[in-house]
């Protein structure tokens, strides 16, 4: 190795006044898989859209193999050999494998599509990197994984020499993280170069040779990933030392009574037995690989999906929700994993959002009173240091951590006793991150009973007083506060261990 | 401080806010009714607004429950149907069955309910398009209004019944101009200020969210088809009554004006934005339209033409609203 490919120096990119990208630096190297790290919004996918002709950066230069290069667009970014492959999948469904492959460069034979040949090739193309997939299937019928190899090897078959990747485990089992893995190792050997975008700290211990950090759109630093480790580096993403990012009060819960109990709940198919209990104070962490089922159990405990058996008990008493409604009223509140698909009306103002989950508390008759609603709305916007320019604006207008602050804050309003907080910090910049942890604090505090569904590892360790670990939709671990850490949960997370 | 922030919710004046909301199509209705002042001498007379006024009223009884579904994300094509089959079969039952008045009435707003929740419960139970299943309901009230009268229109001559739509209140406001105030009023109130109606917007904006935040979806949905259901069976009830006679054909046309008129009104196709306000101004863009193009001379042929054209033009304005009010900003 040693010899550079890529090599991005002062890259600055500004959009109506401010930097998304202030002089970064970031260089590869031939063969090798370079981690980029950093918070959302940092400003990890403004330079890969740089890099990729999406965007045109204000100054700074790119070098190709030692030549610079303009990229204007996304054909020059292919032809400089350089292939991007999106968090989402951007394949046509109802065409074949080989169809997508050679999409916009058809192979014509007497004014047709050859599709023999097209078949043929791509088959080729596909047994290269050592994939199992028919290249005549349909895409609607492959699983997202699959998918993604297709990409990948479409981004190859563009004699690609530098491949990046943006969050390619988002939405992948485990199993399916070890194929792809499979993969950049062959595309290692080929002397492909990688980037490789991914919040998963145990992912980059596990693939990548060097490690770049970025924050608030700036350089950071470059570490070799053999010599540092998952703290070093989210200090570094975090821009301050853990204790003070995750402020959490540490009290003694021995005394604390019971808020919620769970005993045996099972929904066949995708969880079983699942028993735990959570009580006032306490953050109870819910740790596993996306997939393993731990939505879908605060889902069914929330009322929101039917489950088979196994029982809850709310403060000593037995309850079973057939609806959210029922839940809520019970003192249940469920912050949903995706805050545009589930958590908001974002086409409706702020306010609105604010109440709409606890209008019966402002009810005059039967007319909902606008002064009753003021109050909350004001003490929320307060409480949850909400940035808007008021609380009539669209919802859909605010930053991602303002609008978390607002499903959270719909949450609130509804005062419950069990609070379930579903990947609370998804999609949301680190400032916002760091105030909302100091309200989770508070609320732990207050004696809100907290479950905490995370994948972002750190989070779990630094603010949960116990975590459970859910795999495949069982309960594999259950750890105190002490013995927490990322290669415990992962043990536990990823299999290894029968509990 | 506080006080500051009240103001910004807009409690502050009703009228005010009518105006800011719909000054789009408040604009168009401006401007039409200029266009038709300047035309003709007769449109700007105190009996022509009056009948104008009459004439939009059975739309606007539509229109209102047709806003209430398209801010719920659906669509209702059985309207006019309805208006057609509880008109047809009260008239019936009074003429042809001798039930008495009220009976009849009763039994033909009870058929609109029916047909209404029908279409509810289909529609959130086993979450079928509305557009499918009202197209059905629409075929199938039409057939019965059709089957029952064999195709021919029954006539009634009955003063009380024909003072429902005939007459006046104080000698002055026709009945169906009152029965439209009342209305309106009303379900400006339930979906401004209740719990029932900001659920309706929570469902139409995000229905994952709204399910999660506890709103009862599928009885919302019912109920607000149903009401549809009944605002369209009375609908029917007034046309007939002020046609003397139940005519199987007598629904034809009315979802689609229903539907323009929310259209026009600023209500959102894909659901979660419409104001009560916009549609009634809306249904008097149409209002005035044919009203203006009768005065003016236009042959009824040709006034279709024109009044689809003006509803594009005025639709097409409005969807490039944001558009203009962006490109404002950046300058």
């Amino acid at each position: 190795m040693g010899q550079t490919v890529l090599e991005m120096t002062g890259i600055k990119k500004s959009f109506s006044g401010f930097y998304a990208l202030d002089g970064i630096d970031f260089s590869l190297e031939l063969g090798e898989v370079h981690a980029l790290l950093g918070e959302n919004g940092a400003g990890k996918s403004t330079l890969i859209k740089v890099l990729g002709g999406i965007y045109q950066p204000d100054c700074g230069t790119i070098r190709i193999e030692g030549r610079e290069v303009k990229v204007r667009n996304v054909t020059e970014a292919r032809g400089n050999g350089i292939g991007i492959i999106h968090q989402e999948i951007v394949l046509v469904p109802y065409l074949t494998v080989a169809q997508n492959l050679f999409l916009g460069r058809e192979i014509i034979k007497h004014g047709t599509v050859d599709m023999a040949e097209t078949n043929r090739r791509a088959t080729e193309m596909i047994a290269s990197l050592g994939v199992n997939i028919r290249a005549d299937a349909m895409v609607e019928d492959l699983t997202i994984a699959q998918q993604q190899m297709v990409e990948i090897v479409k981004a190859v078959s563009f004699d690609g020499r530098i491949i990046v990747m943006d969050e390619p485990t988002s939405s992948l089992s485990n199993e399916e993280v070890e194929q792809l893995f499979e993969i950049i190792a062959r595309l290692k050997e080929k002397k492909v170069s990688i980037i490789y975008i991914s919040h998963r700290m145990e992912e980059l211990f596990c693939i990548s040779d060097r490690v770049t950090v970025i924050r608030d759109g700036a350089y950071v630093g470059t570490r070799k990933t053999s010599e540092t480790n998952a703290n070093e580096l989210v200090a570094m993403m975090v821009g301050r030392d853990l204790e003070s990012f995750y402020a959490r009060d540490f009290k003694d819960l021995s005394e604390a009574e019971t808020a919620m109990e769970v005993k045996d709940l099972t929904c066949e198919g995708t969880f079983e037995h699942i028993s735990f209990c959570v009580r006032k104070g306490e953050i109870l962490g819910f740790a596993g690989l996306v997939g393993a089922g731990r939505s879908e159990i605060m889902e069914s405990i929330f009322g929101a999906r039917p489950y088979q058996s196994g029982e809850v008990v709310l403060n000593g008493k037995k309850v079973s929700f057939e609806n959210p409604m029922q839940a809520i009223k019970a003192g249940i509140a469920l912050v949903p994993e995706d805050r545009k698909k589930q958590g908001l009306v974002l086409g409706n103002s702020v306010a609105f959002n604010l109440t709409l989950a606890s209008l019966r508390f402002y009810m005059n008759g039967i007319a909902i009173s606008e002064k009753k609603k003021k109050t909350v709305i004001d003490s929320y916007f307060e409480k949850l240091r909400i940035k808007a320019a008021s609380s009539e604006i669209e919802a859909g207008s605010l930053s991602g951590g303002n609008q978390q602050k607002v499903v959270l804050g719909k949450w609130l309003a509804t005062k419950p006793d069990v609070l379930i907080l579903d990947e609370p910090t998804r999609g949301v910049d680190v400032n916002a991150k760091f105030e909302l942890y100091s309200v989770i604090n508070e609320l732990a505090k207050e004696g809100i009973a907290i479950i905490m569904v995370s994948s972002e590892l750190p989070e779990i360790i630094n603010m949960c007083d116990n975590v459970c670990v859910v795999r495949e939709g069982r309960l594999t671990g259950f750890l105190s506060k002490d013995e927490l850490s990322q290669e415990e949960i992962m043990k536990y997370a990823a299999g290894g261990v029968e509990a | 401080m506080n006080q500051k922030n009240s103001k910004a919710v807009g409690t502050a004046n009703p009228f005010v806010a009518v105006f800011k909301n719909n000054i789009g199509i408040l604009g168009v209705l401006v401007i039409i009714c200029a266009v038709v002042t300047f035309s003709t001498d007769k449109f700007l007379t105190a009996s022509n607004i009056i009948s104008v006024l009459r004439q939009i009223s059975i739309n606007t009884y539509i229109a209102l429950g047709m806003t209430l579904i398209i801010i719920l994300g659906h669509i209702d094509l059985s309207v006019g149907a309805i208006v057609a089959m509880s008109g047809t079969l009260t008239v019936g039952f009074i003429v042809n069955q001798g039930m008495p008045m009220g009976v009849a009435i009763v039994g033909g707003l009870v058929l609109g309910v029916l047909a209404g929740f029908i279409d509810g419960f289909i529609v959130s139970t086993f979450r079928v398009p509305a557009f499918i299943i009202t197209m059905a309901m629409m075929n199938i009230c039409n057939g019965i209004a059709y089957v029952y009268t064999g195709g021919q229109s029954t006539r009634i001559n009955d003063d009380f019944f024909a003072a429902i739509g005939m007459g006046y209140l104080f000698n002055v406001i026709p009945l169906p101009v009152v029965y439209m105030v009342i209305l309106i009023l009303l379900i400006s109130f339930v979906l401004g200020r209740t719990k029932f109606g900001t659920y309706v917007y929570a469902i139409g904006g995000n229905r994952e969210a709204a399910r999660l935040s506890g709103v009862p979806i599928k009885k919302i949905e019912i109920i607000v088809f149903t009401l549809c259901g009944l605002l369209s069976a009375f609908a029917g009830l007034v046309l007939c009554s002020r046609m003397y006679s139940g005519q199987p054909s007598v629904g034809d046309g009315y979802e689609l004006d229903a539907i323009a008129a929310c259209v026009l009104g600023g209500t959102s196709m894909s659901g979660g934005k419409g104001r009560i306000s916009g549609t009634v101004i809306g249904a008097m863009v149409i209002g005035v339209i044919s009203n203006g193009l009768n005065l003016i001379g236009v042959s009824s042929y040709w006034q279709s033409i024109v009044k689809g054209l003006i509803i594009a033009c005025a639709v097409l304005l409005d969807s490039q609203k944001d558009r203009l009010a962006l490109l404002k900003k950046k300058r």
